[in-house]
């Protein structure tokens, strides 16, 4: 299944990159999805929010079935991988998936992790890999840190390296399930700032984030969940701006009031 | 609220306090006279001729000379051979124990309950009369037999360890190979068994010390002097030479000069290889 590594990258497809109608996922008597439709269009943005156990991240790992639904279809780059003969690893190959933990590989060096997917899924050289590695990693500033083992490196440095990986593979999509939340603050500017770049470099992204400014700023559409159903969905600086339902702009209300801490209990949670 | 609660009453103290750190010193100190009295103890009652002359008698362990490179190798090679059996069964047994088709499952924990329940012993002893008979085989090579008998046994305390191993990797390694579009046997290979491997090191070198010292039990299936293990040759010498003991004590050095070695090895690749984990 090894692409040729002369292959040219598929044309982009004419219709949307993901198509996701009445998705429904649970966990045994649990549903967590309720029926879910959603489109991303080919260099559009999206961006997820919502409060925590809202299903964002089991949306997300959906895509390039992590998780396998229950019930709906989800096609992705024009294959439904909800079908059941699908290749899922053909369609996983390309569409990139970063991390809140960075999952970077813990026995490698970081330009390990970078050639090891392109080697041995996409079939390319040592050399071809290592060359398409490096672009990448000096893309997320990192080129210097190609011989260091994960360990060695800060938290914000260990997901620029998940993102040069995820790019290495030349994905046409991107999927980042909070890639900001395991940071220190002060390591969080450095992550958005190269996701910035993805996305004026006109990359199709599906980002599950609770970063509202980022969302406001650099997505072109807002979705938001609660209780595994998305509750409103729009251009970013009007969900998150204006929302029109209830649910969300009490949701903005916590997460965007300096004073929220107050909100959820005694014990300041 | 126990905040509100007066304090517990200080007793009067008959003699100043000592100092923590003092009295850690004076306990340490205490220790180590102990130790002294009782190694005076043991010189003084020892009788010394008599241990140099049946313990450590030069003149046979000269005489065992000859035979023993011979049985050291032997017992290495029995080691060796089982050891390949142990880990390939194994991680056969652990990856059907981690099987999604739970007939594997329960045949893996069958096996690996009974040979962990039984003693080696009767493992050895069923290769050498038992199974020719039932099974109308008879394995021709002394070092097969023990490799299968003693490797057999060895694979269901070798599964189990690597079960674990491959159980702490962390699942999002796992999801993140899959996720680049890795299969699951590619991811298998190249993701979690290094990592695994590193996490088994240690046990794994326990069981490999375990399994050099019951190479021991071979000659339960019936050994020509040129397959004697180093046990083997040990026992003929206890109950021929006038050494008295002194065959023991050269052949405990000898599975020593096996074991320590192993260990220190295990250390160092453990170190290398986990330049990266920690
Ligand atoms: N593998 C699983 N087994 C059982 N329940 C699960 C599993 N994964 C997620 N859940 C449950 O599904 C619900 C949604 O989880 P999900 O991780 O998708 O939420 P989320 O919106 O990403 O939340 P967060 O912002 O905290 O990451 C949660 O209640 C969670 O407990
Ligand atoms: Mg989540």
């Amino acid at each position: 299944m090894a692409l040729p590594p002369t292959t040219p990258p598929t044309p982009p497809a004419a219709g949307p990159v993901v198509t996701i109608s009445g998705l429904h996922k649970s966990f045994g008597d649990r549903e967590v999805l309720r029926g879910i439709d959603l489109e991303v269009g080919s260099g559009e943005v999206v961006c997820v929010i919502g409060p925590s156990g809202s299903g964002k991240s089991t949306l997300l790992r959906c895509v390039n079935l992590l998780e396998q639904p229950t019930a709906g279809t989800v096609t992705v780059l024009g294959t439904e991988v909800t079908d059941p003969d699908v290749d899922i690893d053909q369609v996983r190959s390309r569409v990139g998936m970063v991390f809140q933990q960075f999952n970077l590989f813990a026995h490698q060096s970081v330009l390990q992790n970078c050639t090891l997917a392109q080697r041995k899924v996409l079939g390319r050289s040592r050399a071809q890999a290592e060359a398409v590695a490096m672009k990448n990693l000096e893309h997320v500033g990192l080129a210097d840190r190609a011989q260091s083992m994960p360990s060695q490196l800060s938290g914000g440095q260990q997901q620029r390296v998940a993102i040069a990986r995820a790019l290495s593979m030349d994905p046409e999509l991107m999927l980042f399930d909070e890639p900001t939340s395991a940071l220190d603050p002060e390591l969080v500017g450095e992550v958005l700032a190269v996701m910035r770049d993805l996305a004026q470099e006109g990359m199709t992204m599906l980002v599950v984030t609770h970063e509202m400014a980022f969302a406001r700023e650099v997505g072109d559409r807002v979705v938001f969940m609660d209780d595994g159903s998305v509750v409103e969905t729009g251009p970013a600086d009007q969900v998150i701006g204006a929302p029109a339902e209830e649910r969300t702009q009490a949701f903005l209300r916590r997460v965007l009031d300096p004073t929220h801490l107050q909100v959820g209990g005694p014990n300041g949670t | 609220m126990a905040a509100t609660l007066s304090p517990p009453p200080v007793r009067p103290v008959a003699r100043p306090r000592m100092s923590p750190r003092r009295r850690a010193r004076t306990a340490r100190g205490i220790q180590y006279a102990l130790l002294l009295v009782a190694a005076a103890v043991v010189v003084a009652v020892t009788d010394w001729r008599q241990v140099g002359v049946s313990f450590f008698n030069p003149t046979v362990a000269v005489e065992m000379l000859p035979t023993l490179g011979r049985a050291l190798t032997n017992t290495l090679v029995y080691t060796a051979a089982a050891f390949a059996v142990g880990l390939s069964l194994g991680l056969l047994l652990a990856l059907m124990k981690l099987s999604s088709v739970r007939p594997y499952r329960w045949i893996a924990t069958l096996y690996i309950e009974f040979f962990r329940g039984i003693p080696a012993l009767l493992v050895v002893v069923a290769f050498g009369y038992a199974v020719p008979v039932a099974l109308g085989v008879s394995i021709g090579s002394l070092t097969a037999k023990a490799a299968l008998a003693l490797g057999m046994v060895s694979a269901a305390y070798i599964a189990e360890t690597l079960r674990a191993g491959i159980q702490a990797v962390p699942r999002g390694q796992v999801e993140a190979a899959r996720s680049l579009g890795m299969s699951h046997g590619r991811t298998m290979v190249t993701i979690v068994i290094p990592q695994a491997f590193r996490i088994v090191l240690p046990p794994m070198t326990n069981e490999l010390i375990l399994l050099t010292k019951d190479t021991s039990l071979i000659f339960l299936l019936g050994l020509t002097p040129a397959q004697y293990d180093l046990t083997k040759l040990g026992r003929d010498f206890l109950s021929s030479a006038t050494g008295g003991l002194t065959a023991l004590f050269v052949i405990g050095a000898c599975y020593l000069c096996i074991t320590i070695p192993l260990g220190l090895l295990a250390r160092r690749l453990e170190a290398t290889t986990g330049r990266g984990t920690r």
